[in-house]
């Protein structure tokens, strides 16, 4: 029986046939239909990701007409960072790495972003980032994002302020870790704020909070509060808002926005309180499972975010970083992997972008 | 998208499915779903209407690069005297009937 290379979700290359890529699919679409109690893909879009993976090409693309608006989580920080964001290292400034993106990648749009990727330094350094803002703004043309995360681990001992919740919750305290939580919304919602009060001064087409929820509930609490309090001071400023996972971890566990519990969210319902709060443009997250193959992981992560797409009223952009949106777990992804999720996005849950 | 380096990520998602950007008209289709919220298909469509192609002409680099550069709205390629950054922006802003909060700047600035 003929066997077709695939990878599994670590990216190493496996063989299948084409009844175990089928079962995969069905399996992987069938896990994301009970999790989050959604439908499964129907039979011709397993046919029809059956047939990408069985297909010998090792670039796929879109149908002509068919492309999307692409936005870059991570900004420049793919070409001046080291590898922990996969960067490669190349010496330029934050205006060269928007421009290389802008006219070198065709880019439909570009981020500019602290090395840190996180919102609470880019605090005290705030002029500075106003400034290379500036002049990106002058000599570029694509829509400008300001990107970070909210990452409320560094409100936690002991990088911040308060008790970590990682160190609360294992001696039983509770309502300690609970408190904790609360203040550090408060804390990073004023300074998310502020920043980006800021940087909307100076001209921002928008900000991106990339990685929202991932010091769970609290986490997702603190960045529904900041796009709410920053839309009714700068309606102009566009706000995307990025998920960290599929599902909001619970750490707190009883916080809520807008009588909505947080904790337990999968996609489909995360789109809502974004669009209620002010968001403009939602990207859902759904996790690679290294041990599951690419085809398991594609159908899945296609499910859940059919589901989003079929409700939201705003722009869905489908976070297809390395291990996420059905792109293996390898820091360098490879292009087969990489092409046929953004085919499946596109063709099957109709993204409105990348 | 996310993290990855760049032949992996912006430039294989780019070559599978992305728009063009300023080699094409992505780069206001995008200008549309932020100022507008605007879903792509209505998005798309009110950019085709606004240039008077078809929406599938969008994302067709031989009629992109003309039109671009007949309406001075920006080109990838660098040709003097063509309209750069904030120069190609306020006719963008002109063309799509919206505000471009960089350009609102500049014209503050200039009284």
């Amino acid at each position: 029986m003929t066997k077709y290379p695939t990878r599994m979700g670590d990216g190493h290359v496996i063989d299948m046939t084409a009844d175990e890529l089928k079962a995969d699919l069905i399996a992987g679409s069938a896990d994301a239909a009970d999790r989050g109690r959604i439908p499964p893909l129907k039979d011709d879009e397993i046919d029809f990701l059956l047939d990408l993976f069985k297909s010998n090409a090792r670039v796929v693309g879109v149908d002509s007409g068919n492309e999307v608006v692409l936005t870059h989580d991570i900004g420049t920080l793919r070409l001046d960072g080291d590898q922990g964001n996969s960067g490669v290292g190349i010496p330029l400034s934050r205006l060269q790495g928007v421009q290389v993106h802008e006219r070198a990648f065709a880019a439909d749009t570009m981020e500019l972003g602290h090395v840190d990727y996180s919102w609470k330094p880019v605090k005290p350094i705030i002029a500075q980032e106003q400034q290379a803002l500036e002049n990106i703004l002058l000599s570029t043309i694509v829509p400008i994002f300001y990107g970070a995360m909210p990452n409320l681990g560094t409100y936690y001992a002991p990088d911040g302020p308060f008790g970590n919740p990682s160190d609360l919750l294992p001696m039983g305290k509770i309502k300690e870790a609970r408190e904790a939580q609360e203040l550090a919304v408060e804390h990073a919602t004023r300074d998310i704020v502020y920043i980006c009060g800021k940087l909307a001064e100076v001209g921002a087409d928008g900000v991106n909070f990339d990685t929202t929820g991932a010091a769970g509930d609290a986490d997702f609490k603190a960045s529904l509060q900041a796009v709410e309090q920053l839309k009714a001071k700068h309606p102009n400023l566009a706000i995307q808002v990025g998920m960290a996972g599929e599902f909001v971890l619970g750490i707190h566990g009883e916080l809520e926005y807008d009588g909505t519990r947080l904790a337990g969210l999968y996609p489909h319902h995360q789109v809502g309180l974004v669009e209620k709060a002010g968001g403009d443009i939602f990207g859902p997250v759904v996790n690679t499972n290294t041990s599951k193959s690419m085809a398991w992981n594609l159908a899945r992560a296609v499910t859940f975010v059919k589901a989003v797409t079929a409700v939201a009223n705003i722009p869905v952009h489908v976070n297809m970083g390395m291990g996420v949106g059905g792109s293996p777990v390898f820091e360098t992804p490879p292009i087969d992997s990489v092409s046929r999720a953004s085919v499946a996005m596109v063709e099957i849950a109709r993204v409105d972008g990348l | 998208m996310g993290v990855g380096d760049p032949y992996g990520m912006p430039i294989a998602h780019g070559v599978a499915a992305g728009m063009g950007g300023i080699r094409t008209a992505g780069d206001l289709v995008a200008r549309m779903q932020l100022a507008r919220r605007m879903r792509l298909p209505e998005a798309k469509a009110y950019v085709a209407d606004k240039l008077k192609i078809s929406v599938a002409d969008l994302s067709e680099v031989t009629v992109m690069r003309e039109m671009r550069e007949d309406l001075d709205i920006g080109v990838i390629t660098s040709v003097p005297g063509c309209a750069k950054g904030i120069e190609a922006k306020i006719r963008i802003a002109e063309l799509l009937g919206i505000s471009i909060n960089s350009v609102d700047r500049l014209k503050a600035k200039m009284g």
